[in-house]
């Protein structure tokens, strides 16, 4: 494999509250390869959202990068000078938020939010400014004729394409995308996903995918990166974390999610438990209070295991994951724990 | 409905819901929008009809401003009907007040989408738990052993110790079953069940979704669960009414419409739900672009704008639910 | 089964002597909590001392007063103790022209200022969360007619109408907090129908519409506790507004003639051209407690807001 075009090395990111340091992104580590798209999947407060904006720098402000490195073409994003990565932003890595609501201001044209965009970071004049938002909206299959209008005259979907125009703006090598779909209906979310992956194929992108619904990474990544409480559980191709996954989370994952395809008798079986509370993350593994597997070693800080090439798993029994995951297939495994 | 209502009044009807041709259109915009011939009638249920026996769980599905949430709330007369009627064991709801309408309010329970705004965050769980009673008029000395049963019937641990929590003391799996536990406390005939997972995180909502099935079959319940999600009312009913634009398109066994959706929209939208295993091929799917605009929806079939078999017919006559096999399909090619 | 009888009988039997209904907290700390003070913010406490302070004075006027504040008073030599300066044979704070003792009228005229401040406060916090909870929850026609009526009230101006009111019906400080509160409720009712209409879409009003409780009910438990410390909030605004009201009136004559406040004593100095005799003792003292009730007020306002929109602050 070549050079990964992003590399993310302990990253640690923590919130001050009142007095308090609540790591919320607490030593991650993953690449993005070059061309693919990666799920960055995990449930509310595990830390991936606060992951992506921070790959950006564009965190809250009672939060700092506390530690880590993001290797992105040889520079260092967490060390970086402000103006530095500011020339980064939109023109290299660009952001598709959840709600384009948010990112479009409402008392503007599409276009001429496109345009300021093109002109100013892209350093282009008005006519070449024109020419390329006609062009970007032939790529999100948007009719040109609608530049000219107003965000509020576009449907939830179309809002959606026209912030994926934005950020395909200035051709950027990355794209990181906050739950971008998750505001959407099935069959618009099925359409936006469709578009994204034929762009990123045609431009050959590479595309980070924040989500909580492990079916939209099943539809359209090639890569999985699972976080659980601030901290990466394993990282791997598709078939390797959600085919086959090495950690017990990814697995008991994969048992509570209704499968249309599946047989119609099938139960899902639940994790039991809730995610720990990250002001007072429990010692050692994080998923060991819900841990169907959980062993004394447990208390101790677990050990990243590459149980294959380019598999990484934060467990300290991930080399019997081949067994573990026969065991977590019934449904019993999970009800002892409860 | 007449007969059906008699009957009621000797033996009880195999139907315990029953609704016919139901409306509930809302006023939007102002004088103005009239003046410049825009519509100012948003038609959220457009004359739906079906039954509902007793026993049966049915799942409500569509996207978005479908008329799915409004049809629940005119089943539970949160709302004023606009037109037709809606008949719940054998009483017609509109006639429904007072005396009657506390009684219905005790039978007929709703499961709320989002747990951490259905709870006053200024009462306890045991002060949550007790309205309902209270309002039941049970003895205080016999509400605390009912909130500790509802508690141990919806499955959560320990039921005692959650009793002087507050609602941001608890995660919201253990919310949504505390939400769970006070509309069945009073032991309801029918319950309704608006995406009652969707704000809850993966990992826990199949606990609840367990629960929901548990609870239904032992207290032999009629349930409405209302979802975007077909996998998700797959799970939990085997009956489903598919909506589009505040019309019925589709009716029938749940399986049969998973295996061979027969409307075009159907069609579509089961194609569209995503499959959690990545080594699943996926066909393109089978509709168009653009979304469903409630204020002004086509003339004849509603979704004839995105639907890839439209003919000229759909234009001009508005389908009527036809039975096909075991189901009503509302769709010219039927 | 056997086991859940056993487990039922023990839980009647724990339950048989009524009293041992479920634990509440004690009703004095739920009402400060209801009340919420703004402890944290150090204007606020300052207020709060002050008001504390001015309460006290209010309460204990007759001990703490050295005369009665409208007697006349004469010099040990039987002459007039007219504009005295302060200390001079005793006067604490100097005389009044008409040889009143302006330390007394002070301390008994935060008697009448906390007296109108309350009372206005509470009527325009009553008045105004009551009309506001009913236009709000009950929409319609209820709400158009409500709004409508507080329309007018934003139409009324303000002073002559509390001025013209007072003089019309006998000026009193009874009728001046009257008038005062059938204006000062529309912005209080304004506000509290505004929170109203999104606490009425929240899920748990309609949880308990759908569990059954009344209307009456509904308000009471989940809306009321909601939007008390908004009327608190106004409350408390409306005590500065009524203490400087109150204060204009009587400067400007219209006011209670029988009863001492700040604002007569500044009028009483006016007209005596306290001024011009440099008698600052007379009419400083007043001007500098109106100003600081008020701005104490304000300051617990501000502790409020603080505490209701924490953002405002950033």
């Amino acid at each position: 494999m070549t050079e990964p075009l992003l590399s993310v090395r302990d990253l640690r990111v923590s919130y001050q509250v009142g007095r308090n340091f609540v790591h919320a992104v607490d030593g991650a580590s993953f690449d993005i390869p070059r061309g693919s798209i990666t799920g960055l999947v995990g449930e509310s407060g595990c830390g991936k959202t606060t992951v992506a904006r921070a790959l950006t720098r564009v965190i809250a402000d009672n939060a700092t990068i506390s530690g880590g490195q993001i290797l992105f073409d040889g520079k260092d994003l967490a060390k970086i000078p402000e103006k530095e990565m500011n020339a980064l932003r939109w023109r290299d890595i660009a952001f598709i938020p959840q709600s384009a609501m948010n990112s479009l201001d409402p008392v503007y044209t599409v276009e001429y939010q496109l345009g300021e965009v093109l002109r100013r970071r892209g350093g282009m004049d008005r006519k070449q400014a024109r020419a390329r938002s006609e062009e970007l909206f032939d790529m999100v299959g948007i009719d040109r004729g609608r530049l000219t209008d107003y965000p509020h005259q576009f449907s939830g979907g179309m809002r959606q394409r026209v912030a994926i125009a934005l950020a395909l703006a200035l051709d950027p090598k990355l794209i990181i995308a906050d739950e971008p779909v998750t505001a959407l209906d099935v069959i618009v979310q099925r359409q936006i996903l469709d578009q994204l992956k034929e762009l990123q194929t045609r431009l050959g992108l590479s595309v980070i995918l924040v989500t909580h619904d492990i079916s939209v990474v099943a539809y359209i990544c090639d890569r999985t990166v699972v976080m659980y409480a601030g901290k990466v559980a394993e990282s791997g191709t598709m078939q390797q974390t959600l085919t086959a996954p090495s950690h017990p989370y990814s697995m008991g994952l994969r048992n509570a999610f209704p499968d249309l395809q599946g047989a119609a008798s099938g139960i899902l079986t639940p994790i039991e438990g809730a995610p720990p509370n990250l002001a007072n993350p429990p010692a050692g593994c994080r998923f060991r209070p819900r841990c169907p597997f959980a062993l004394d070693l447990c208390g101790s800080e677990p050990p990243v295991i590459d149980v294959a090439p380019g598999h990484p798993v934060l467990c300290h029994r991930a080399s019997e994951s081949e067994n573990l995951r026969i065991e977590a297939a019934k449904t019993e495994t999970w009800m002892a724990r409860a | 409905m007449t007969i059906l209502t008699k009957m009621g009044a000797t033996k009880k009807s195999d139907v315990l819901v029953s609704v016919h041709d139901a409306k509930l259109h809302y006023q939007v915009g102002g004088a103005f929008a009239a003046m410049r011939g825009k519509s100012t009638v948003v038609k959220a249920v457009d004359g739906v009809t079906f039954d509902i026996r007793r026993g049966e769980s049915v799942g409500l599905l569509g996207e978005s401003g479908c008329g799915k949430t409004s049809m629940g709330r005119l089943l539970l007369k949160l709302e004023d009907i606009t037109g037709g009627s809606i008949h719940f064991d054998g009483e017609e709801l509109s006639k429904v007040h007072r005396k009657g309408l506390k009684k219905f309010r005790s039978k007929a329970q709703l499961i709320f989408q989002n747990p951490f705004d259905a709870i006053n965050p200024r009462f306890t769980i045991r002060q949550t738990l007790s309205e309902p009673l209270e309002n039941a008029d049970i003895p205080r000395s016999e509400r605390e052993d009912l909130i500790i049963k509802a508690l141990e019937l919806v499955k959560l641990p320990e039921p005692a110790q959650f009793l002087d929590r507050y609602p941001h003391q608890l995660s919201g799996g253990q919310l949504q079953r505390v939400v769970m536990a006070r509309a069945l406390i009073l032991q309801p005939e029918f319950v309704v069940a608006d995406e009652p997972v969707s704000m809850l995180d993966v990992s826990v909502r199949a606990g609840v979704l367990n629960v929901f099935r548990d609870v239904r079959d032992r207290l032999g319940l009629t349930a409405i669960y209302i979802s975007h999600d077909l996998a998700l009312v797959r799970y939990v009913c085997e009956r489903t009414i598919v909506m589009y634009l505040g019309r019925i398109m589709e009716d029938g066994p749940t399986e049969d419409i998973v295996r061979e959706p027969l409307h075009p929209y159907t069609k579509a939208l089961v194609a569209a739900v995503p499959v959690p295993n990545p080594d699943q091929s996926h066909d393109p799917l089978p509709i168009g672009r653009g979304a469903p605009d409630p204020r002004n929806p086509p003339s004849g079939c509603v979704f004839r704008d995105r639907c890839p078999s439209a003919h000229a017919r759909c234009a001009a006559e508005v389908p009527q639910p036809r039975p096909v096999g075991s189901r009503l399909v509302a769709c010219h090619l039927f | 089964m056997p086991e859940v009888a056993a487990v039922k009988t023990s839980v009647s039997e724990a339950v048989v002597p009524e009293v041992a209904a479920p634990r509440r907290p004690n009703i004095i700390a739920r009402f400060f909590r209801t009340l919420r003070l703004p402890v944290n913010d150090p204007f606020a406490v300052a207020g709060l001392v002050i008001y504390l302070i001015f309460i006290a004075t209010a309460i204990f006027a007759d001990s703490i007063a050295t005369h009665d504040p409208t007697e006349i008073l004469y010099t040990p030599s039987y002459d007039l103790a007219a504009d005295l300066r302060p200390g001079q044979d005793g006067f604490l704070m100097g005389t009044t022209s008409l040889g009143r003792d302006v330390f007394s009228q002070l301390i008994h005229g935060s008697r009448s200022a906390l007296l109108i401040g309350v009372t206005a406060a509470f009527m325009v916090a009553l008045i105004g969360s009551i009309i506001g909870l009913v236009a709000g929850y009950f929409g319609r026609w209820v709400d158009a007619v409500l709004m409508r009526l507080a329309d007018i009230a934003f139409g009324i101006p303000f002073l002559p109408f509390v001025i013209v009111l007072a003089a019309f019906l006998k000026p009193s400080i009874w009728n001046v907090v009257l008038a005062m509160a059938l204006v000062l409720w529309r912005d209080t009712a304004r506000v509290i129908r505004s929170q109203v209409l999104t606490l009425r879409t929240r899920g748990y009003v309609e949880a308990a519409r759908v569990a059954g409780s009344s209307d009456f009910r509904i308000i009471l438990r989940h809306i009321a506790p909601n939007i008390l410390p908004l009327s608190f909030l106004y409350g408390s605004i409306a005590i500065g507004w009524a203490i400087l009201t109150e204060a204009s009136i009587s400067f400007l004559g219209f006011g209670d003639p029988d009863s001492i406040s700040w604002g007569y004593m500044l009028q009483d100095a006016f007209a005596s051209q306290a001024l011009a005799k440099q008698a600052y003792y007379w009419f400083v003292p007043p001007g500098v407690c109106i100003i600081l009730v008020v701005s104490a007020g304000f300051f617990i306002t501000r502790g409020y807001e603080n505490i209701l929109f924490p953002k405002l602050n950033r």
